[in-house]
């Protein structure tokens, strides 16, 4: 079953096509991966499917619901996660805040004014987001402010932050961009054990290739906003067009 | 206790002591002594010590948490204190009729602000409060409203006042004719002894004050420590990560703009509650400014800073500002006679009416060398003391740590 149904998408930014007649379903439980060279439009799709942009044509479905129109508060509420290419997290706050804050998301809703409550006396919240901490073996590093974490760890913990919603759908934005080597194979080996362990889907965009070919089980390869060829990854390798969008027709 | 955790507790138990001793603290140096003028226990400055610690407490709510700079915080100063003297006028002398009345009006054009100004982020923000604050300012002193509905409202100019003439529906005949709370006049002392050359003032209205400052710093206490506060804190660091984590970020902002509205409008009838009258100069856009210079001060974002840098300014404009000339003489006599002059010509620029300039000074190197404020300076010094026991070390919880925003964020 298709959790992400993508359908003649089209997105114009004046005279550039940025997507054309974009069609994408990615199955439930599966690790999709969006591929292509610079340009190609991957961010451009990423953005539609959170709500940043607003495609001129097509439909998104997630889940059997229009993404369409709705806010990335609304879009993250119905269970779509994004991950970003620099990490996006609470700098100022300690590393178990910047937990909490998604368990309560998860908990309240966009809004809450639970200003007479006490963060510590939360036991559940508390316990749930130490038990996260613990599964992305951060537990030490709890009270430390998250903007003194290296680069690696505050990737890890950004996918904690997004791993507590507990969302259906994980987007990531090129994860590992940036990283050095040891830093990347962690990075993979986190996502294959999240992917065993929980019930989740994870779309990834990604430039690394190594990256994508020890995750994903299907890959769409995007060029010039328009997606060439979706197959598994032992096709995608060989195939003519990807080397062609990838190395350009003159090899 | 409280809802508390032991150490806030305890530091909430410190801050009431202090606030309740505030007379006997204030007065270190018995009458007579030559650094009396340096005494600050007097009525009318020790209730400024306490409304405008409100103020700065509620603007901390706002500016400290969620980073959001406002200019025009003063505004709703002015909206609590005409809502307290209009009561005067219709009712009675009673306060207790005018403060809710002040907290509720204040909400309400906090809410009208906030729906505009929070549309924008940053220094944007910070120009359209001070925009709105000065078209407040600038109807209550034509007293364009007035002008409208054929009455005066805001009384223009001249401030709005109680006159003989006012309704005051309520008024018994054995009443005050000042403010008071069922009986209890504000400006009367209800004690005030003198122990060995020492006097001490014990106030009704700084007491009444009093109390309303430790509610307002309770309520504060809790918002910091709540789920609440933490996303306030949370937009300020990032608004992109809090909204990709399926959380509406304008309601927080609203709502925390409210309150701290509502704290400003309690100050601001608290001033009336002290000396019945309202002034449109109470909404200048200088008054906005100063909150932000109290905040920053002390240390925004901190429980305590507010509070310490809004008692600094206001003793530094009214004790500071009362050295004068003759004041310098007294001090530097025992020198030679050229050198005493040069002394006090040096000094003469700083004091009496130079207060803002040695106020200026110890702004800039607040700000550049304790960008956490006066707070920060404090733990800096107890840390320097505690240090053989470094174990302890940082305290997260009760000294965040602190980025100099003044300057350097990029939203500035």
């Amino acid at each position: 079953m298709s959790i992400l149904e993508v359908k003649n998408v089209n997105k114009r930014f004046g005279g550039l096509q940025a997507l054309g007649d974009v069609n994408l379903s990615v199955q439930e439980h599966s690790v999709h991966a969006i591929i292509g060279p610079n340009g190609a439009g991957k961010s451009t799709l990423l953005n539609v499917l959170v709500g940043k942009l607003i495609p001129d044509t097509g439909s998104v479905m997630f889940d059997g619901q229009s993404v369409l129109g709705r806010k990335p508060h609304e879009i993250n509420q119905m269970g779509i996660s994004r991950v970003f290419q620099t990490p996006e997290i609470f700098g100022d706050l300690t590393v178990k805040e910047n937990v909490l804050i998604p368990c309560f998301a998860k908990r309240d809703g966009a809004f809450r004014m639970h200003a007479f409550e006490t963060v510590a006396n939360e036991k559940a919240i508390n316990e749930q987001a130490e038990a996260m901490l613990e599964d992305v073996n951060m537990l030490d590093k709890l009270d430390m402010p998250a903007e003194s974490l290296s680069r690696g760890d505050k990737r890890r913990l950004e996918i904690a932050m997004c791993l507590s919603q507990q969302p259906r759908l994980l987007l990531l934005d090129e994860p590992t961009a940036g990283m050095a080597r040891a830093d990347t194979n962690n990075t993979i080996d986190l996502l294959k054990e999240i992917h065993e362990k929980r019930d989740i889907t994870i779309a990834i965009i990604e430039h690394d290739m190594h990256v994508v070919f020890s995750l994903a089980q299907r890959i769409t390869v995007l060029a010039q906003g328009t997606p060439l060829v979706e197959d598994t990854p032992d096709n995608i390798k060989g195939h003519p067009k990807v080397r062609e969008a990838y190395l350009g027709e003159a090899h | 206790m409280f809802g508390l955790s032991k150490t806030d507790t305890r530091f909430l138990l410190i801050v009431i002591c202090l606030t309740l001793a505030t007379p006997i603290l204030l007065q270190p140096f018995p009458e007579g002594s030559g650094l009396a003028q340096f005494n600050a226990g007097y009525p009318d400055l020790m209730q400024r010590f306490a409304i405008f610690g409100i103020f700065a407490i509620g603007f901390n709510i706002l500016f400290g948490l969620t980073g959001y700079l406002s200019f025009g915080h003063a505004a709703f100063l002015g909206v609590g204190s005409y809502s307290v003297v209009w009561m005067y006028k219709l009712l009675d002398y009673n306060v207790l009729w005018g403060l809710p009345l002040a907290i509720v009006v204040s909400g309400v054009f906090a809410l009208l602000i906030g729906i505009v100004s929070l549309r924008r982020t940053g220094i944007y923000f910070s120009i359209l409060t001070l925009a709105f604050a000065q078209m407040m300012f600038v109807i209550s002193y034509s007293d364009l409203l007035g002008r409208f509905v054929g009455t005066s409202i805001t009384n223009g100019e001249t401030g709005l006042q109680v006159y003989t003439s006012d309704p005051q529906v309520l008024l018994g005949a054995t009443e005050p004719n000042v403010p008071h709370l069922f009986g209890i006049v504000m400006r009367e002392n209800f004690w005030q002894p003198n122990i060995g050359g020492w006097e001490f003032t014990f106030n009704n209205g700084y007491y009444f004050c009093a109390v309303i400052a430790i509610l307002a710093f309770y309520l504060s206490l809790r918002i910091f420590r709540s789920p609440f506060g933490m996303m306030l804190r949370a937009i300020k660091t990032n608004q992109t990560r809090l909204n990709y984590t399926g959380l509406n970020t304008r309601p927080y902002t609203m709502a925390a703009f409210v309150i701290s509205g509502m704290y400003a409008g309690l100050a601001g009838g608290l001033l009336a509650a002290m000396d019945p009258l309202a002034g449109a100069e109470r909404m200048q856009w200088t008054a906005s400014g100063e909150v932000v210079l109290m905040t920053i001060l002390g240390g925004a974002g901190t429980l305590m800073g507010p509070v310490l840098g809004a008692g600094f300014i206001k003793y530094f404009e009214n004790i500071f500002s009362k050295i004068n000339d003759n004041v310098l003489h007294g001090w530097f006599a025992w020198m030679p006679d050229g050198l005493e002059d040069f002394i006090v010509t040096i000094l003469h620029p700083f004091v009496g009416k130079g207060w803002h300039l040695t106020l200026g000074i110890l702004f800039m190197l607040v700000v550049i060398f304790l960008p956490g404020g006066l707070v920060e300076g404090g733990s800096r010094i107890m840390h320097f003391i505690k240090r053989d026991r470094k174990a302890k070390g940082r305290d997260p919880e009760h000294h965040p740590e602190h980025i100099a925003y003044v300057a350097e964020k990029e939203e500035f």
